[in-house]
């Protein structure tokens, strides 16, 4: 079977410039930081990032954002990084927001195979203009269609080589769901173990989801 | 902390009961854990993940796995649990919360909710709060009567709606505000100050309750 550890030069060779990627972490909390260091290094530019939010300054996608690498984002919320508000005011970057809830099941339902998810969040607001509304029983209902990706860059915190994860506490976030909607997924792992070390109870992220697998620089 | 945020806090720790789900927004409502009642024991929803948010750690015990939605460090309850954020928000959007303890910008008197957005001035996003204000079986607003002595309780929402006719209470430093299909009933009236001035600076119409009482 092939070998799924990479280093991160070789994991970052695959992103090229204008490429979307879904990101992984709630306030960099469960983000694969060593693959966003590296592709801030490396200068990969034009990105469309998909995440909870835009991290806070120094930690995260806020690099990538602050170098100017990035040319739209799909998040929830950007209040904690005032660069991606300026960016937006002065029209370099593209900033789609989304409520949380929402963005968690567009994301699924990429990964799912399912045509869209019917939600009652942003019905009648802001969130509702140009899209579809359906009434069910008297409710009525957004249509929010599936959000997938080039890539998923994710934080584990323990993998075995065939990319079985377990992401320890509150990292899971959208980790989880993030692994099933991306064309490539690469697992950051803080931890390798062999195939078969980690419990399959403690599996989060199945193995068959991750196509590369690389060792976290972070210490935490 | 200011001593009327303490006033919002404690008047509306007594609105919860033991053995709810309750999230409790970034900021003011926060301050809401620290005064349940005696014998209420609830259970902290997190955005990000998490049942049973304890408090913050001591120093040189922060876990940087172990966060609330606000990116601060907490501590896990006995019989806490950790999901992802579709678990999170099937929690939120589902009914499952039984009380969520918002701020606002603005309040209507249809209980139609603005939180999210000042055009041109403040764009945060919405974050979890949209699905917060869809799903949860009770809302509560917690914040100051005015902004500055502009009123936030109005007649008719001037921001972007984060969520339409879903807040039931309105708590202030001033006044307990019920949301009721007929409009807003003033409940309650804080000790030190008057129905007047409660009325001179809200900009919405207030029935007062024939049982009024104070707090």
């Amino acid at each position: 079977m092939k070998n799924k550890v990479v280093t991160l030069g070789e994991a970052v060779n695959r992103i090229k410039d204008g490429a979307s990627i879904m990101v992984g972490g709630f306030l960099s909390v469960g983000a694969p930081v060593s693959i966003i260091d590296a592709i801030h290094k490396k200068g990969i530019k034009d990105l469309t990032i998909i995440a909870n939010d835009t991290s806070v300054p120094g930690v995260g996608i806020s690099k990538l954002i602050a170098a100017k690498q990035v040319k739209r984002v799909i998040v929830s919320h950007i209040g904690t990084n005032p660069e991606t508000g300026k960016q937006m005011m002065e029209g370099s970057l593209d900033v789609q927001l989304v409520p949380q809830g929402s963005l968690a099941e567009k994301i699924r339902a990429a990964g799912a195979g399912l045509g869209g998810v019917l939600t009652p969040t942003g019905v009648g607001t802001e969130t509702a203009d140009g899209k579809q509304t359906i009434v069910i029983e008297n409710r009525e209902f957004l249509i929010e269609l599936p959000l997938g990706a080039d890539f998923a860059i994710l934080g584990g915190t323990v993998s075995d080589t065939f990319g079985n994860t377990f992401y320890n506490q509150t990292t899971r976030n959208f980790n989880t769901l993030m692994a099933t909607a991306a064309d490539t997924v690469i697992v950051e792992t803080r931890k390798i173990v062999e195939r078969g070390e980690l419990d399959p109870n403690q599996v989060m992220t199945p193995g068959i989801f991750v196509d590369h697998i690389v060792r976290s620089n972070s210490n935490e | 902390m200011s001593n009327e945020k303490v006033i919002i806090a404690k008047r509306i720790a007594e609105e919860l009961h033991d053995g709810d789900v309750v999230n409790l927004g970034i900021g003011l409502p926060t301050l809401v854990a620290n005064y349940l009642p005696e014998g209420v024991d609830i259970f902290l929803q997190s955005e990000n993940g998490m049942l049973g948010v304890g408090p913050a750690p001591e120093k040189g015990k922060e876990d940087p796995d172990l966060v609330n939605a606000g990116g601060a460090h907490v501590t896990a309850r006995r019989g806490a649990s950790y999901f992802d954020s579709a678990t999170s928000f099937a929690i939120i959007r589902g009914g499952h919360v039984d009380a969520a303890v918002l701020g606002a910008l603005e309040v209507d008197q249809t209980g139609n909710l603005a939180s999210h957005k000042v055009p041109g001035k403040m764009i945060p996003g919405m974050g979890g709060a949209m699905d917060l204000a869809t799903g949860s079986k009770k809302i509560i607003i917690g914040t100051l009567h005015t902004n500055g002595g502009k009123p936030k309780i109005l007649k008719k929402l001037t921001l972007p709606v984060t969520a339409k006719g879903v807040v039931k209470m309105i708590v202030t430093e001033k006044a307990v505000i019920e949301v009721t299909p007929g409009g807003l009933v003033l409940k309650e009236i804080a000790s030190g100050t008057t129905v007047d001035e409660v009325v001179a600076c809200t900009e919405a119409d207030l029935m007062i309750s024939p049982d009024l009482k104070k707090f």
